[in-house]
C-alpha cells in the first residue's frame, strides 16, 4: 500500500512541475478564464463522486455520493460555460460586432 | 477494463494540459476550453461505463440537477460578480472532495473492511483540504458578495485559536487511527477543519480577496487531487495538480502585484488607518489642480496618444461602456487609445480585461504593466479612472512608504494627467497618492459614469 502511494505522489510531483510550466505562458489578460476554467477541472472530483455512489456499498455513503456529485457537477458544467461566456467577449477590432 | 479506463483518464489529462496551453492567446482560447470540456466528458464517461457501478438512476438525476444548477449560474451571473462566482465554484469543488472521502471512509470503516495507515492519511487529508476549502470559499463568497462585512473580522487570541484547531485537526485524526474508527469522531474531524476555513477567511479585508480567491482556487485542485489518492485514481491527481499549480502561481503573481508577502496577507489585517508622514502632510497643504469636463476633453481631442487607466472604482460606477464609447469618440479624431490594466486593476486577476471585454473593447488594446509601462513616456495624456495606489510614484520615491516598492503602472511619467475620482478620499493602502499633485495632473471630481458621459459629450462636440 506505501509503495503504491508513493508511485501517486510522484504522478502528483511532476504533473504539478507540468502545470506551473503551462500556466506561466497564460497572460495576464486571461488570467480570469484560467481560474474559471481551471475551476471547471478541479470539478473532476465528480469522477471519485461518481466511484463512491456507483459502489453503493452502504446506504449513507451512497447518499454522500449523490451531493457530492451535484457539487461537482455544479462546478464543472458552470465553470467550463462561464469560461466559454467570458471568452466569447474578447474580440480584435476587425471582429467586434457593433 | 481498469486498463482501459486508465487510457482514457491519460487522454482526459492530456486534453486538459493542451485546453491550458490554448489559454496562451486570445485567439485560441475558446477553443482551448472546449477540448477541456470534452477531455472531462471523456473521463465522466468512462467512469460511468466501469464495471464497478451498479445504480444509474441516482447518478443521473444528481448529474442533472447539478448540471442544471451550473448553467443557471453560468449564464445568470454578471462580469462584476466573477469573483464571488469563482469562489462558489471553489466551494462546491471542495465540498464535493470532502463527501467523497466520508463516504469512502463509512465504506472501509464496514465489518470485512480494512483502512490500512497509507489510505487513512489520504482519507483525513482529503476531508481537512476539502473543507477548508468549502467553508473558506463560502466565507469568501459572501464577503464579495457584501452578505458578511469585507473589512478584516479580528479579534484577540484569533492565531492561537486558529493553531489550537489545526492541532485539534491532527490529534483527532491520529485518534481515528489508533483508538477508534467511530464517525461521531469523523464528524468532529470535518467540523474541526470547517471552523478552520472560517477562521482563517474572516481576518482578511475585502481588496485582498483576489489572493484569497487564488489560493482557495489552488485549495480545490489539491483537494481533487487527495480525492485521487483516496481512490486511486491517477486521472484525479494529475488533473487536481494542475489546478494546485495555477492557483499558486496566480497568488504569488497577486502577492508580489500588491507588494506584500503572502503571510502578510493571509495574517496582516491589512487596511487599518495609517498615520501621515511629514511628506504627504505638505503634499497635502499644497493642493491639487481642478479641471472642468470641457477642459478635459480639449485635453484628450488634441492627443496623439491617450492611456487608459482603469481601476475598481471604473467597474463599481458601471462605466465600461462609456470608456469605451469615449475611445471611439477619440478614435474618431485620430487619437490611439490604449489601456493599462494593473495586475490588481479588478476584485480577481485580469478581471478588469473581462469587464473591457464585455464592453466590447478590443483587445489588442489591453496592455499589462509590463508591455506598456515604457509608452507612457510618449504619451499625451493618461486618464487614470478610479485607480489610485497602483499610480502612486510613492511606490518607486518614497521609502518610508507602505506602497514602497509595489509595481505600479508610471503614469507619472507622461505628458499630462487626467485624474477621474469621487474624492479625495485615499485608496485601499491609506496614503496620499502624489501623483494627483503633480503639476501635470488636473483633477476632474465627480462619478466616473456622470464624467465620462459629459467628456464624450463634449468630445463629440469639439
Amino acid at each position: 500500500m506505501l509503495e503504491e502511494l508513493v508511485i501517486l505522489l510522484v504522478i502528483f510531483v511532476l504533473a504539478m512541475f507540468v502545470g506551473f510550466e503551462v500556466i506561466t505562458k497564460v497572460p495576464p489578460i486571461l488570467h480570469t478564464p484560467l481560474m474559471s476554467g481551471s475551476n471547471a477541472i478541479s470539478g473532476i472530483t465528480i469522477v471519485g463522486s461518481v466511484v463512491v455512489t456507483g459502489m453503493g456499498a452502504t446506504r449513507l455513503a451512497a447518499v454522500l455520493g449523490i451531493v457530492a456529485i451535484v457539487f461537482a457537477m455544479v462546478n464543472v458544467v458552470g465553470g467550463y460555460l462561464v469560461t466559454d461566456r467570458m471568452l466569447g467577449m474578447f474580440h480584435k477590432k476587425d471582429e467586434v460586432k457593433r | 477494463m481498469t486498463a482501459i479506463s486508465e487510457l482514457v483518464y491519460l487522454v482526459a489529462a492530456i486534453l486538459f494540459i493542451v485546453g491550458l496551453k490554448r489559454l496562451s492567446h486570445p485567439s485560441t482560447a475558446r477553443r482551448g476550453n472546449l477540448l477541456s470540456a470534452v477531455g472531462m466528458l471523456l473521463a465522466i464517461g468512462i467512469t460511468l461505463l466501469d464495471r464497478q457501478i451498479l445504480s444509474f438512476q441516482w447518478i443521473i438525476i444528481g448529474v442533472l440537477v447539478g448540471a442544471g444548477v451550473g448553467a443557471w449560474m453560468a449564464r445568470a451571473v454578471a462580469m462584476t460578480s466573477m469573483p464571488q462566482m469563482v469562489g462558489l465554484f471553489n466551494g462546491f469543488g471542495g465540498g464535493a472532495s470532502v463527501l467523497v472521502a466520508a463516504g469512502e471512509w463509512h465504506r472501509l470503516v464496514q465489518p470485512g473492511a480494512t483502512l490500512d495507515g497509507a489510505t487513512a492519511v489520504t482519507v483525513y487529508a482529503s476531508a481537512l483540504i476539502g473543507s477548508v476549502t468549502f467553508s473558506g470559499s463560502m466565507v469568501a463568497a459572501g464577503k464579495l458578495q457584501e452578505w458578511i462585512p469585507g473589512r478584516p473580522v479580528l479579534f484577540r487570541g484569533q492565531h492561537a485559536l486558529n493553531l489550537l484547531l489545526a492541532l485539534g485537526v491532527v490529534g483527532v485524526a491520529v485518534y481515528l487511527s489508533a483508538v477508534a474508527q467511530a464517525p461521531a469522531v469523523f464528524i468532529a474531524l470535518i467540523a474541526i477543519a470547517l471552523m478552520l476555513g472560517v477562521l482563517l477567511t474572516i481576518p482578511i479585508g475585502g481588496a485582498d480577496m483576489p489572493v484569497v480567491i487564488c489560493l482557495l482556487n489552488s485549495y480545490s485542485g489539491l483537494a481533487a487531487a487527495m480525492t485521487g489518492f483516496v481512490i486511486h485514481n491517477h486521472g484525479l491527481i494529475i488533473t487536481g495538480a494542475l489546478v494546485g499549480a495555477s492557483g499558486l502561481i496566480l497568488t504569488q503573481l497577486m502577492c508580489k502585484a500588491m507588494n506584500r508577502s503572502l503571510a502578510n496577507v493571509l495574517f496582516g489585517g491589512f487596511g487599518a488607518p495609517v498615520i501621515a508622514g511629514e511628506k504627504e502632510k505638505a503634499l497635502a497643504a499644497r493642493g491639487v489642480r481642478q479641471v472642468t469636463a470641457e477642459d478635459a476633453a480639449m485635453m484628450l481631442s488634441y492627443a496623439q496618444q491617450v492611456i487608459v487607466v482603469p481601476g475598481y472604482g471604473l467597474a463599481v460606477a458601471q462605466a465600461q461602456h462609456e470608456v469605451r464609447e469615449l475611445a471611439d469618440a477619440l478614435e474618431k479624431k485620430g487619437v490611439t487609445v490604449k489601456y493599462a490594466i494593473h495586475p490588481v486593476a479588478g476584485r480577481m486577476p485580469g478581471h478588469m480585461n473581462v469587464l473591457l471585454a464585455e464592453a466590447n473593447v478590443s483587445y489588442d488594446k489591453l496592455f499589462d504593466m509590463e508591455q506598456i509601462n515604457n509608452e507612457f513616456e510618449r504619451t499625451d495624456v493618461s486618464l487614470v479612472i478610479g485607480a489610485n495606489d497602483v499610480v502612486n510614484p510613492a511606490a518607486r520615491n518614497t521609502p518610508s512608504s507602505p506602497l514602497y516598492g509595489m509595481p505600479i503602472l508610471d503614469t507619472d511619467k507622461s505628458h499630462n494627467i487626467i485624474v477621474m475620482k469621487r474624492s479625495m478620499r485615499p485608496g485601499f493602502a491609506g496614503v496620499e497618492n502624489e501623483l494627483f499633485y503633480d503639476a501635470k495632473t488636473s483633477m476632474l471630481f465627480g462619478d466616473a459614469k456622470d464624467s465620462l458621459k459629459k467628456l464624450i459629450q463634449e468630445v463629440k462636440a469639439a
